[in-house]
């Protein structure tokens, strides 16, 4: 970014410890990029272990054999296994995704689409990306200690976690990190909903937001009211391992045949229900900001408005409502009771409702358009179909009928996998390819794009179709070796598919990433509005000075007032009178 | 790189950081504070939800008096905090009527009296119950008394070290943007108040029931 003006900053001030939430976003989205790769490597060298089991990991396994984590011969152990199975888990979510979803985007997209000059609280929103960066240190310093990082899964789920690693740090750390993670995400969503509520430009009444803002706006509230109970179970979880009291260990708790000295009294799935309290809201707030994005994309490549805007907004309002009161579902198995379960089953299918206006309203959108097939178009259609598998692939294990026979296997990490990595993922994808010019002022390059959409469709589908096979199968997750069992005997070929899977992913990736560096100094120069948008946004020069805007903006109509009809040009922009 | 403006709201000032927005009625830092103190109620709600159940589920627990809890300090204690959100508001109340020395005097009778609940809590009452062997790996009563209590403990260091800054180095801004501090000084004062509200429900859930 060139110098802007009167304003004198030093390096340090304008691009390490900045106020302005473009370049924090810009932070956010970077970091988390990085931690997205890294919990894929981590997923690399998993998928690794189980197409081959007991071999040498390539490159990696021989420099650190008979570490923490490998086995004398380099191949990948199975605490090993379970450590980077917890890791990646936590790093995608907390440290990936929804970073760059609501941290990255958020922070970036909605101050411009409201017309503000920033956020609300610019110093509390630098804060916020500097608290994460800490939790993610935190986090990536647990894999040094010793006897490794957290190994019980991203759910953490006690006695396990309490009873087993006692003296060990990697729990504990993980617990602390995630403090930090949940106090970031609470100053960036309090930031993001009075900078929406607030600082709309005059004009812009809440029916004129575009469908990303609002989104934003739910997922904020989510992140605000679900995130604290976590931190509360964390609280309790790190009282149970270091100052040895049972709010998770009930009496008489047998370990290695002898009974665990403890006062008792404690309940196990008290943990569960503060874990998925926040954590079933949690898909939410990885998917809406998704669903925001394509939405913007779908209106500006169709040059049509989102047929039924509001629809989809109340969709949205009322999924962030019925998000809270669906956490139990993922407990059927916990012997809760019937009737806790038969609740939780009803409020389950009734979420699934919402989910399907929005998608709805993004189909029936395309009817009759004429459609660019502009990458993030093309990101943003994929996307429809990977949630839509991921989506109904959830309905049966929503039922306890048929989530009797799919819990635990590797069908449900099909399932949330076709939600969050092409879903989620192609949809903050979506965003990257269509804001990218805004936030640098070039184009990435369409060839290489191209190649990188259709290489990353092909390999996300190589690895998690075959999930459906092997969990229908019966196959169970959280396995090491899947041959331990005559029925992962059978469905092992697969493994080999999925594994290779990962390399063409892992091309597809690096394509993103050459795109990504060389777009900053190569890249086609864009103009303020490159795709003849009409959100207030693209009102600002590309990239937008400090304090956004070069003359105050005034808004006029509606987000997406595409192909007016008796007009010169195909798009009406909010911002022009 | 161009973005300077004529136009206040165009050269990076913020709107409604300091006057009441339109519709809402309030300003930015007024909703901040409403929204940090929803998701403090999901913290606190909680740990009170974590006591149901832990204490519906446990075949004994005993009653504050049982536990050896001191009901009189702890009486002392809840009318020590209800004094210092009355005395929080005087303070607001002066800046309100243009009086920055009686804002100055309340502000500090409301940090000593916070202190002097601190200083009851970790100084006298937490030490006796370690004088009897009274720890949090004892039983689930305690453990939730330390922690509940200590996370409120945090809440109240918070404000006391808030409340020093805005007394000392902050109230500099009295001289240069009055409305400012005063609305810095409510936003604390709100944040008081939801400390003092906890220690409300925290009182007889753990002395007197």
């Amino acid at each position: 970014m060139s110098d802007h003006g009167h304003h004198e900053q030093s390096f340090i001030s304008k691009y390490v410890f900045s106020i302005d939430h473009k370049w924090i976003g810009i932070q956010y989205a970077v970091t988390s990029l990085f931690f997205l790769l890294f919990g894929f490597g981590l997923m690399m060298i998993m998928r690794y272990q189980l197409a081959n089991p007991g071999a040498t990991i390539p490159l990696i396994g021989g420099l650190m054999a008979g570490g923490t984590f490998f086995a004398d011969n380099g191949s990948l152990g199975a605490e090993g296994y379970n450590m980077f199975g917890a890791m990646h888990g936590t790093i995608m979510i907390f440290l990936g995704v929804v970073p760059l979803a609501v941290g990255g985007f958020g922070n970036f997209v909605v101050p411009l689409q409201v017309g503000a000059p920033d956020m609300a609280f610019p110093k509390l929103n630098m804060m916020s990306y500097w608290v994460y960066f800490i939790g993610g240190v935190v986090m990536l310093f647990s894999f040094f200690v010793e006897g490794g990082p957290s190994q019980w899964g991203w759910t953490v789920y006690p006695p396990l976690s309490v009873i087993v690693d006692v003296g060990k740090l990697g729990q504990t750390i993980w617990l602390g990190g995630m403090v930090f993670l949940i106090t970031s995400s609470l100053l960036g969503s309090i930031n993001i909903i009075v900078t929406i509520v607030q600082m709309r430009a005059p004009g812009l009444t809440m029916f004129r937001l575009p469908f990303f803002v609002w989104s934003q706006l739910v997922t904020s509230f989510l992140l605000v009211l679900a995130f604290p109970p976590l931190e509360a179970a964390a609280l309790m979880q790190f009282m149970d391992r270091v100052f040895h009291t049972s709010f998770f260990l009930p009496s008489g708790l047998v370990v290695s045949g002898k009974v665990l000295e403890v006062a008792g009294g404690g309940n196990p799935l008290l943990w569960q229900h503060l874990f998925w309290f926040l954590a079933h809201p949690e898909v939410y707030v990885l998917i809406l900001p998704a669903m925001g994005i394509v939405a913007e994309v779908i209106a500006n490549n169709t040059r049509k408005p989102l047929w039924g805007y509001r629809s989809a907004v109340y969709a949205a309002i009322f999924l962030g409502f019925t998000s809270f009161i669906v956490w139990a579902h993922h407990m059927f198995m916990t012997g809760m009771g019937t009737t806790m379960s038969t609740f939780f089953q009803t409020t389950t299918m009734i979420i699934s409702v919402p989910s399907v206006i929005i998608l709805t309203v993004f189909i029936i959108s395309l009817w009759g358009g004429a459609i660019r097939f502009t990458v993030p178009m093309l990101f943003a259609l994929a996307w429809m179909v990977m949630f839509a598998i991921g989506g109904l692939t959830g309905l049966p294990l929503g039922l306890t009928a048929t989530d009797l026979h799919l819990h635990d296997t590797y069908y449900v990490i099909g399932h949330f996998h076709y939600v969050v990595a092409p879903g989620t993922l192609f949809g903050l994808f979506c965003g990257i390819y269509y804001w990218y010019p805004k936030a640098t002022g070039r184009m990435l390059n369409e060839t290489l794009g191209k190649l990188h959409f259709w290489i990353s469709l092909v390999a996300m589908n190589m690895i998690f179709f075959p999930m459906f096979i092997q969990g229908m199968g019966g196959l169970n997750r959280r396995l090491h070796t899947q041959g331990t069992y005559q029925i992962g005997r059978d469905l092992e070929w697969l493994t080999k598919y999925q594994s290779w899977g990962t390399y063409i992913l892992l091309f597809g990736s690096a394509i993103f990433f050459v795109n990504f560096w060389m777009s900053l100094k190569r890249g086609k120069v864009a103009g303020a509005n490159p795709w003849n948008a009409t959100t207030v946004e693209w009102a600002a020069p590309s990239p937008p000075g400090h304090g956004n805007f070069t003359s105050p903006v005034t808004v006029h109509r509606g987000p997406y007032e595409y192909s007016v009809p008796g007009k010169d040009q195909d798009f009406s922009p909010q911002f022009v009178a | 790189m161009s973005g300077h403006g004529a136009n206040a709201t165009v050269d990076g000032e913020i709107p409604h950081s300091v006057t009441s927005h339109p519709v809402t009625g309030i300003n930015n830092g007024k909703f901040g504070i409403w929204l940090f103190l929803a998701s403090e109620v999901m913290l606190f709600g909680a740990l009170f939800s974590a006591y149901v159940l832990l204490r519906v589920g446990s075949l004994h627990w005993p009653t504050g008096f049982d536990a050896g809890l001191n009901i009189k300090v702890g009486a002392m204690n809840t009318f020590i905090l209800i004094g210092s959100s009355v005395t929080i508001v005087m303070a607001w109340a002066s800046l309100k009527l243009k009086d920055f020395s009686a804002y100055k005097k309340w502000m500090l009778i409301t940090i000593i009296m916070s202190c002097v609940f601190l200083a009851v809590k970790l100084a006298y009452e937490w030490p006796e119950k370690f004088a009897h062997d009274h720890y949090p790996r004892t039983s689930n009563f305690y453990a939730l008394y330390f922690l509940i209590t200590g996370l409120h403990g945090l809440h109240i260091l918070g404000g006391v070290v808030v409340m020093g800054y805005l007394l000392g180095p902050g109230s500099k801004l009295w001289h240069t943007n009055p409305e400012k501090l005063t609305g810095r000084i409510e936003c604390t004062g709100l944040y008081w108040h939801f400390v003092d509200l906890v220690w409300i429900f925290l009182f007889p859930l753990f002395y007197l029931l």
